[in-house]
């Protein structure tokens, strides 16, 4: 089937006004040592039939195993109206926006978008989303360093539970400009920063992960206030859904922290194995110029009526050109719209109860795992729906076993952070019911002591 | 016919400077370069006591349509900055040498006259780019 409209005379008659031979002549600047004949290792094409076939067999390998994984990605319930509703062809086909006198719609929409993660987050200005948390990292980074121009030192320290990978994406993307990332130390009982917290020299900004990666619920409020004392910004990276049980980041400490991000996923995308997910940013209305990605603005027309439209275009790639805060010209437009709604069908007593429910599952399942002998809470203090647990023998084989069983146990951490030993970060969300509980604590029981047994 | 003040210099980037009588240097854009830009939304100044080098980027006025960076006619340090842009940034539209200059520099050496234009000069530039 022909994706593109024009017919065959439709483009000799555009080849003859311009003058050219054919199609390959408007191709004629790149050098001939650089076209290929073919593409090896592509089979050739298979029919829709054929396709559907082959996709059909491959979906049915994938299952439907309990899934007690979070680590950065989480499977809540999505109401049913969400995706009915993103997938109207009106809200699935919209995209870029530019055009604002025929785009009403999809910007009202982001418009609505960035007010509710303004709330939620407790700050001031929000973009209309950017690729995911991890990259979102990679953009606050690089926004602290344009609006913080009084420290050149270019140095960003992390808090112990900032995301492992969301710091490689960050370093991949902002390393080459000059700027470094760092750990802040731990300590290791409760898994978050230390209490002594010497630096040498002060940074450009402070990196706060609430809940951290590994389960625990950090000191905002001390961490905020160090930063701040020593000129650094404050970048918080946050779970939406626990936003409806925590202290929002703009009101962490004595000012706030002054960028938030994080990974909008939660918030009615579904899993599907990584992606399409959607970043977030929030920041003081003081830093706006330096923020990157789209923003929406209400204003009114020529006739005074109100109306939405991209607003703040000047930072954009497609005006700045090289000196644009971003590189980026795009949002997760669907993403978002299915968050929007999402948000609004839960409602804010809704989310909390989202991530009541997700606490206390995440709770049980604690106490039913580790009142099983081999199995300890790796670290004290408060979680919200994630925990580390230590096992005393490694993790691999153990998920091996569960998922046998049709049991995702969780994530393991030994992996990411061997510095952990053999660590396993569970997690319950609501989804999950005391009978589905209940089965994760039978099963890992019998799989310790049918080992335990085994090697005994 | 845009204004060009007789005792100010000019450079082609379209930034007009005056000697203060404290030999400081007072900088802004001209008459053209603000009816070229239209409307002015924004204008990012530099932090006070910030260096800057001559031909290097010193303030960004921002109007709807483009975001052009101003760039420092002298080696220098930043001594002032024209504070009532942040409120209205239009000053620079509506008095391009008087209200609504952006910057004062203190220069670190002698002014390298030969590098910049006498009012004839640029508008000799502008005519050309005219044509």
């Amino acid at each position: 089937m022909p994706f593109i409209p024009h017919t065959e005379d439709d483009t000799k008659d555009m080849l003859e006004v311009i003058g050219a031979p054919d199609l390959d002549a408007l191709f004629d600047e790149i050098p001939a040592d650089l076209l290929i004949d073919s593409l090896d290792g592509v089979p050739p094409g298979l029919n829709e039939m054929q396709i559907t076939r082959l996709m059909h067999d491959r979906a049915a390998r994938d299952g439907a195993p309990l899934c007690f994984i979070g680590a950065g990605a989480y499977e809540h319930h999505i109401p049913q109206a969400v995706w009915d509703i993103a997938t109207r062809g009106e809200y699935y086909s919209a995209y870029t926006p530019y055009q604002a006198e025929a785009s009403q719609g999809t910007l009202q929409t982001i418009y609505e978008y960035q007010t509710m993660i303004t709330e939620l987050t407790g700050l001031e200005v929000s973009n209309a989303s950017l690729y995911d948390g991890a990259s979102g990292l990679a953009e606050a980074a690089l926004m602290t360093v344009r609006s913080n121009r009084r420290n050149k030192s270019g140095r960003i320290l992390l808090a112990p539970g900032v995301n492992p990978t969301y710091e490689k994406v960050a370093t991949v993307i902002a390393g080459s400009q000059g700027i470094t990332f760092e750990r802040l130390p731990v300590n290791s009982v409760s898994g978050n920063a230390a209490a002594s917290l010497d630096v040498d020299e002060s940074p450009v900004a402070v990196v706060i992960q609430q809940p951290s990666f590994v389960g625990t619920l950090e000191e905002v409020d001390r961490l905020t206030n160090w930063a701040h004392e020593r000129g650094a910004l404050v970048v918080a990276v946050v779970n939406p859904t626990s936003l409806a049980l925590l202290k929002a980041p703009g009101h962490w400490g004595e000012e706030g922290a002054d960028i938030a991000i994080g990974e909008g996923q939660p918030l009615g995308v579904p899993l599907s194995s990584g992606g399409p997910y959607f970043g977030f940013m929030t920041c003081k209305q003081k830093q706006v110029r330096q923020m990157p990605g789209r923003i929406v603005g209400r204003t009114s027309d020529l006739e005074g009526e109100p109306g939405f439209t991209l607003t703040l275009q000047a930072r954009e790639q497609h005006i700045r050109r090289s000196k644009a805060t971003s590189n980026i010209c795009t949002n997760q437009g669907l993403m978002v719209t299915a968050a929007t709604i999402y948000m609004s069908l839960l409602g804010y007593d809704g989310l909390r109860q989202v991530a009541l429910r997700s606490y206390e599952s995440t709770a049980r399942l604690t106490d039913g795992l580790t009142a099983i002998k081999g199995v300890d809470r790796m670290f004290e203090g408060p979680h919200f729906h994630e925990v580390a647990l230590r096992l005393d023998r490694p993790v691999a084989p153990v998920l091996e076993a569960l998922a046998e069983r049709d049991i995702l146990g969780g994530y393991d951490l030994s992996i990411a952070c061997p510095e952990l030993g053999n660590a396993l970060l569970v997690c319950a969300t609501e989804t999950k019911t005391d009978a589905d509980i209940d089965l994760y604590v039978a099963a890992l029981k019998d799989i310790l002591t049918e080992e335990n047994r085994r090697s005994a | 016919m845009s204004e060009l003040p007789g005792d100010l210099l000019y450079t082609s980037d379209h930034e007009w400077l005056r000697r203060e009588d404290d030999g400081n240097v007072t900088i802004g854009v001209t008459d053209h370069a603000q009816a070229a830009l239209g409307d002015l939304v924004y204008v990012e100044l530099p932090e006070v006591g910030q260096d800057v080098e001559i031909g290097g980027d010193m303030a960004v006025v921002e109007s709807v349509k483009a975001a052009s960076d101003v760039y420092s006619p002298i080696d220098g340090t930043v001594v002032a900055v024209n504070e009532d842009l942040a409120d209205d940034p239009e000053r620079a539209n509506a008095d391009p040498y008087g209200d609504g200059w952006i910057v004062t520099v203190q220069p670190s050496g002698d002014i390298d006259e030969s590098a910049l234009l006498t009012p004839n000069a640029y508008q000799e530039l502008l005519d050309e780019e005219e044509v």
